[in-house]
């Protein structure tokens, strides 16, 4: 994983033995048998990173590519000559010679028995659970020949299914207590609401003093969601209410799609990873009944101008206006984990977030107020839905202040997945839907708008536009292709300086009221940081609150979701660094395949300004509607 | 404290003053004290039975400034009490032992893992390391080693367990000392390269460090002419259960099952269980096998059952206790021994077919194989032999509901 | 709770974070303190003790949840533990609990309402010859008879 010092006890830590930078040196490598094939590997590769690398297939279930060590299940045991038991291959590193067989009869039957076991305690029947098809315990069941409850099976349930969350339900009874969520939510994530609780065969997977997920720290990023191998975690469905509303014709019902369930919507439809899907997306919703379809780049390209100006106006009042009570580094605060996050962990920074909604809320307001106007449907009347790559934006729209529109902004929040669902069920293979475009009055965005999907794609959109507007160079002049390589890559925290300059040119239009001349940024350097994943938060935080590096930073993006929303908890299943970057190039791809590839670009963002939100960006109508304040929460836990 | 009760045994359970060992050993080169341990071919005496020379020599040898002793009395296995002996009768030993291999490993911490039920006997203990520490067999540069070198400097905490069987797995046991829960972690790398925070660990249990007191005090040769060829020395063995003299013996090794039924005044017996609830059940055809690595290796439980006790309800008890007390971190262990529990009351509910038996057993064989650690390992060791060698009287006989012998007392 | 006892809560806990540190290492020895203080680890205290340590308050909770001898909710003054495990069995746990749990009037596993004693069952206590063998808090008592142990829990206050 992109970040591999994580808080897992000692025990866990990935790889305990050093693999040595160069394996070629002697000593550096080692040759094993495996399967009576001699293979070589570098020292401390596990033995099942070795048999994988050598296409010999060992079933595993607790292991997880982006997780640290567990070797709990025991499913991926093999034989060691010399050994008298059996040894876990995702935990045992190779440090010297040995024999290794993968496939006796001992190892099949102890794999046998162990998903015996599993399937003796998991409640529940496969055809109606969200993970048929898509479950690892099934897939081994099947591929090892268990088709019978060899030692019984539970008859009723043992847990009572915690749904209190707007965003994730667990369900105990099909937990098989591989831990991943575990190690998801405290190593990973560093967000630590879920843990094993008791011991021997009382022990679960819980919450403090086993409280609902509602009343503890969950900042609802649905990591777990995505490394659960089973259906014990899956996003609270919303499917059933959009199907009634869009059946009700009474109903003005209306789809906002992210970018980044376009870029991994069709690993639901057996699409390889990495296919965008936006214009077959748009097809299917509108055949499953949705009265208008939008682009939620557009308001994503409408949080480029509010946070940038936003931030123009901390920066002016910090340097020219001298004023101390201005917070920097202004945050991002377009994921809705990461404001729940840094609500409780670290609410004495809340002044520090840009008060800009997020994409998604900012259309559920537009879409209820301008929109609703604009086709004279009564907003009551209006249903919000949008299609995010997150389990976190359920959470969002339900927040009690996101109703500046006189009515609840956004309806549902539906994730990639619970979407796919309903393609499926209304009978579409999304990979055979012809392209459409999205609908007016917003048509397409930019592609600005569209790499917010990726870390790093905030901060790259903003400074394609902060350079326009401070320059008044191309982007194109200063970045190759207007990309804006030093943001992009999955490592853990990115830290980038953008020397201004002599050169400054006027001040647009847009925000002329607001700034007299860029006079006072000439020659500085603006420097700029990245962060995604929970844990990287942290480490960025930590810095800035022990005076380091990153507190000299003037603008810093945050994700929740390691890779960003392409890694969200509300994406295809499963997740590995290798599909996330798969996604990532995809929507890069398509970002660069377009015309429109700046936020300020985006004509109908200009249109918008004009006609509706008149006093421009921060003013009195946008703060109305566009903008929002936050929870100081806390850490503590009544 | 100090009132040794009049026992009798040819190693142990003899005279020894304290500080006498730790003396010795200073004078001696650390080789030269790891020699004395190899000559004596002392095994560990936790259960296990790794070799304590090369145990040492392993931590010895890791790359590390810091490294840990750390003595098990976590001693949690049924039957079990001999550590409990050692440790409020014979401390001198168990503590020497300790310093002696600080100063052969290099460390300069040891930490003793008392098991939680043995509270009562913490106050004792720490006045005793007082008193060890003001003699100068403790702390800064112990018994002023030689000026010209470097001084050594061994101190000992006690550590206090919180309830629990399985922190007495020696990797459980120090993830419960970092303070996490007593999950077993994954081996490599074993606790000599990386044990407590990640320093080279060696984990002995208290009779292993009571033996190395011993074995310096009169060298490794002296030691090998206790026991037998292979099992040097003597062992200390808690017996218990239907004799009339329970208690902790120490016999050398060798002992067959029949003389120390005979030494225990053991009547009409009809099955001993060797080694604890994770040990072995032995049947009366049986006890003429030895005690000792060569046969019937153990970590001293001995729990004799006569005629009247219905060994059902035996086995029952077992794997309530397992079911209990695993950790419950790996599949096998944890649903494992639950399913061999559901085994046995189907027999004593007669509700069971041989057929399922059979296959209960073979996942008790795979549990064996295949569970992360010694627990699970070794848990269906007493449902595998009890079935075995008590068949007629638990599957043939279809009495177990209603009999139960000796007052009904051997079950719940 | 009220403030004062966080308040008293939250400096007992720093004055033992201050003595055995703050590394992770001290967090069983803070709990079995906070234990044998208040007979339990209340959630508030959970919550500083993860603060002090910097770690998360479901990690304590499932340390406590782990270990017999640590709990989150409050149990009666007087802990009892008789052994279950079988050298004690065989020598009549059974009839021990028995009287024990009449002349009581509540079973293994429950508190009593004048929150003087709580029951329960613990696996082997070391005391195997001399069993069968029951534990007051921290003090032991081997060779029972019926008899003798309801004496004993008589003579406790
Ligand atoms: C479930 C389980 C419980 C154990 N309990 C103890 C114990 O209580 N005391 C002990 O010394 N060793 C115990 N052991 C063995 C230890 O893991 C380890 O082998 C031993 O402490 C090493 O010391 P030795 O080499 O001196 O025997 C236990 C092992 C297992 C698997
Ligand atoms: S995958 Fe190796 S133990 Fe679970």
């Amino acid at each position: 994983m992109e970040n591999k010092e994580n808080r897992a006890p000692i025990s866990q830590k990935p790889h305990m033995v050093e693999k040595p930078a160069h394996p070629e040196h002697i000593g550096g490598s080692i040759t094993v048998e495996i399967n009576e094939k001699k293979i070589t590997v570098p020292m401390g590769t596990t033995i099942l990173e070795a048999c994988r690398e050598n296409q010999i297939h060992i079933p595993t279930l607790c292991h997880h590519e982006d997780l640290c060590i567990a070797g709990v299940c025991r499913l991926c045991v093999v034989e060691v000559e010399g050994m008298r038991t059996l040894q876990a291959s995702c935990a045992y590193p190779i440090t010297s010679p040995m024999k290794i067989k993968t496939s006796t009869p001992m190892v099949r039957k102890a794999r046998r028995h162990i998903l015996d076991l599993m399937l003796s305690e998991h409640y529940g029947e496969c055809y109606s659970c969200v993970r048929n098809n898509n479950c690892e315990l099934q897939k081994l069941a099947n591929e090892y020949g268990v088709d019978s409850y060899t030692f019984g099976h539970v008859k009723e349930s043992q847990h009572q299914i915690d749904d209190s969350s707007y965003s994730v339900v667990r369900d105990m009874d099909k937990c098989i207590l591989c831990k991943r969520c575990v190690r998801t939510c405290i190593d990973l994530q560093e967000v630590g609401v879920l843990e094993a609780i008791n011991r021997g065969d009382k022990t679960t997977i819980s919450t403090f003093m086993e409280k609902p997920l509602a009343d503890v720290i969950c900042i609802n990023c649905g990591q777990c969601i995505n490394r659960c191998p089973t259906g014990a975690l899956h996003e609270k469905d919303d499917s059933d209410d959009i199907w009634n509303v869009i059946d009700d014709p009474t109903k003005h019902v209306v789809i906002q799609t992210a970018p980044s369930p376009r870029a991994a919507i069709g690993e639901e439809f057996g699409l390889p990873a990495g296919h965008s899907m936006t214009g077959q997306m748009n097809t299917a919703l509108k055949r499953i009944g949705f009265d208008a379809v939008f682009d939620t780049n557009f308001t994503a390209d409408l949080t480029i101008i509010e946070e940038g100006t936003e931030l123009i106006l901390r920066l002016y009042k910090a340097l020219v206006e001298k004023d101390n009570s201005v917070s920097l580094p202004q945050f991002t605060s377009c994921s809705p984990g990461w404001v729940k996050y840094i609500e409780h962990f670290y609410p004495e920074y809340l002044p520090n977030m840009s008060s800009a909604k997020s994409p998604q809320q900012m259309f559920g307001a537009l879409i209820k107020t301008f929109y609703a106007d604009k086709i004279g449907v009564d907003p009551k009347d209006v249903v919000s839905v949008a299609v995010m790559p997150c389990s976190a934006k359920k959470f969002e729209c339900n927040r009690p202040e996101m109703d500046d529109s006189g009515f609840k902004d956004v309806d549902y929040g539906l994730t990639t997945r619970e979407l796919a669902k309903m393609i499926k069920e209304a009978g579409i293979h999304l990979p055979e839907m012809p392209k459409s475009h999205f609908d007016s009055p917003f048509g397409d965005a930019s592609g600005a708008g569209l790499i917010f999907g990726a870390t790093g794609g905030v901060m790259e959109a903003a400074i394609r536009s902060v350079v326009e507007f401070v320059t008044g160079a191309k982007a194109e002049d200063i970045f190759e292709k207007a990309n804006v390589l030093p943001v992009r890559g999955f490592e853990g925290v990115k830290i980038v300086e953008l020397p201004i300059g002599d050169k400054v040119g006027p001040v647009p239009e847009l925000i002329k009221h607001l700034v007299p001349n860029w006079d006072w940024l000439k020659g500085a350097t603006l420097k700029v940081a990245v962060a995604h994943g929970t844990a990287n938060a942290k480490k960025v935080m930590e810095n800035i609150i022990a005076g380091g590096e990153l507190a000299s930073c003037h603008f810093i993006e945050f994700m929740a979701c390691p890779g960003g929303c392409i890694g969200g908890g509300g994406q295809p299943i499963p997740t590995t660094p290798e599909i996330r970057k798969k996604r990532a190039e995809a929507i890069y791809a398509e970002d660069e395949s377009l015309e429109l590839r700046k936020s300020h670009d985006n004509p109908f963002v200009v249109q918008i300004y004009k006609e509706f939100l008149t006093d421009g960006p921060c003013g009195h109508k946008s703060h109305e509607l566009l903008h929002t304040h936050y929870t100081k929460r806390g850490k503590y836990i009544a | 404290m100090q009132n040794r009760k009049n026992r009798k045994g040819a190693v142990l359970f003899t005279d020894y003053n304290r500080g006498r060992s730790i003396k010795k050993a200073l004078s001696m080169s650390r080789e030269e004290v790891l020699f004395e341990i190899k000559e004596s071919k002392l095994k560990g005496r936790g259960g296990a039975g790794f070799p304590t020379s090369t145990k040492w020599m392993l931590t010895a040898a890791a790359k590390s400034d810091v490294k840990y002793v750390i003595c098990n009395a976590d001693e949690g296995e049924p039957g079990t009490f001999k550590d409990r002996v050692l440790l409020s009768e014979y401390p001198d030993l168990v503590f020497d032992g300790m310093v002696i291999a600080g100063y052969v490993i290099g460390a300069k911490e040891g930490i003793v893992y008392l098991r939680g039920e043995y509270e009562y006997m913490l106050d004792s203990l720490n006045e005793y390391l007082e008193v060890i520490r003001k003699e100068n067999l403790l702390g800064k540069n112990i018994l002023g080693k030689d000026k010209s070198k470097e001084g050594f400097d061994f101190d000992i905490r006690i550590h206090l367990g919180n309830g629990a069987y399985v922190c007495g797995e020696e990797t459980a046991l120090i993830e419960s000392l970092e303070g996490h829960r007593g999950e077993a972690r994954n081996r490599p790398p074993f606790p000599v390269n990386s044990g407590f925070k990640g320093k080279p660990t060696t984990v002995n249990n208290v009779e292993t460090l009571a033996a190395v007191t011993k074995i310096i005090e009169n060298s490794g040769k002296w030691y090998q002419e206790h026991g037998t060829d292979k099992s040097t020395g003597s062992k200390l063995f808690s017996v218990s259960g239907d004799c009339e003299k329970p208690g902790v013996y120490e016999l050398p090794w060798g002992t067959k099952i029949s003389e120390l039924l005979k030494i225990v005044s053991a009547k009409n017996t009809k099955a001993v269980q060797v080694g604890g609830a994770s040990g072995i059940c032995l049947d009366k055809s049986q006890f003429n096998r030895t005690l000792g690595y060569e046969d019937m290796p153990t970590g001293g439980s001995i729990i004799v059952f006569n005629e009247s006790r219905n060994m059902l309800k035996v086995l029952k008890n077992f794997m309530e206790f397992f079911v209990e007390e695993s950790c419950g971190q790996c599949t096998p262990c944890r649903i494992g021994n639950v399913k061999l529990l559901e085994g046995v009351k189907m027999i004593e509910r007669n509700e069971f077919t041989f057929n399922y038996i059979n296959k209960l057993k073979e996942l008790g064989a795979t549990m064996q194989v295949a569970s992360k650690c010694g627990l699970g390992q070794s848990s269906p060791n007493s449902f595998i032999s009890i079935l075995e060698n008590f068949k007629d009287e638990i599957l043939n006989t279809g009495l177990n509901s209603t009999s139960f012998g000796n007052g009904g007392n051997n079950g719940k | 709770m009220l403030v004062q006892e966080k308040n008293s809560l939250t400096e007992e806990i720093e004055k033992y974070v201050e003595e055995l540190g703050k590394d992770r290492s001290a967090l069983l020895e803070i709990l079995h303190l906070l234990q044998k203080k208040h007979r339990c680890i209340p959630d508030f205290a959970q919550q500083e003790v993860a603060r002090l340590l910097d770690i998360h308050p479901v990690e304590v909770f499932s340390v406590i949840t782990f270990y017999s001898f640590l709990n989150a909710e409050p149990k009666g003054r007087n802990i009892v533990r008789v052994c279950q495990t079988i050298s004690c069995d065989m020598k009549g746990k059974d009839n021990l609990c028995n009287a024990i749990e009449r002349e009581i009037g509540i079973k293994f596993g429950e508190t009593s309402k004048d929150n003087k004693f709580t029951l329960e069952y613990t696996n082997c206590l070391g005391l195997c010859d001399q069993g069968p063998a029951m534990a007051v808090n921290d003090r032991v008592y081997t060779s029972l008879t019926p008899e003798k142990a309801v004496e004993i829990l008589n003579g406790v206050k």
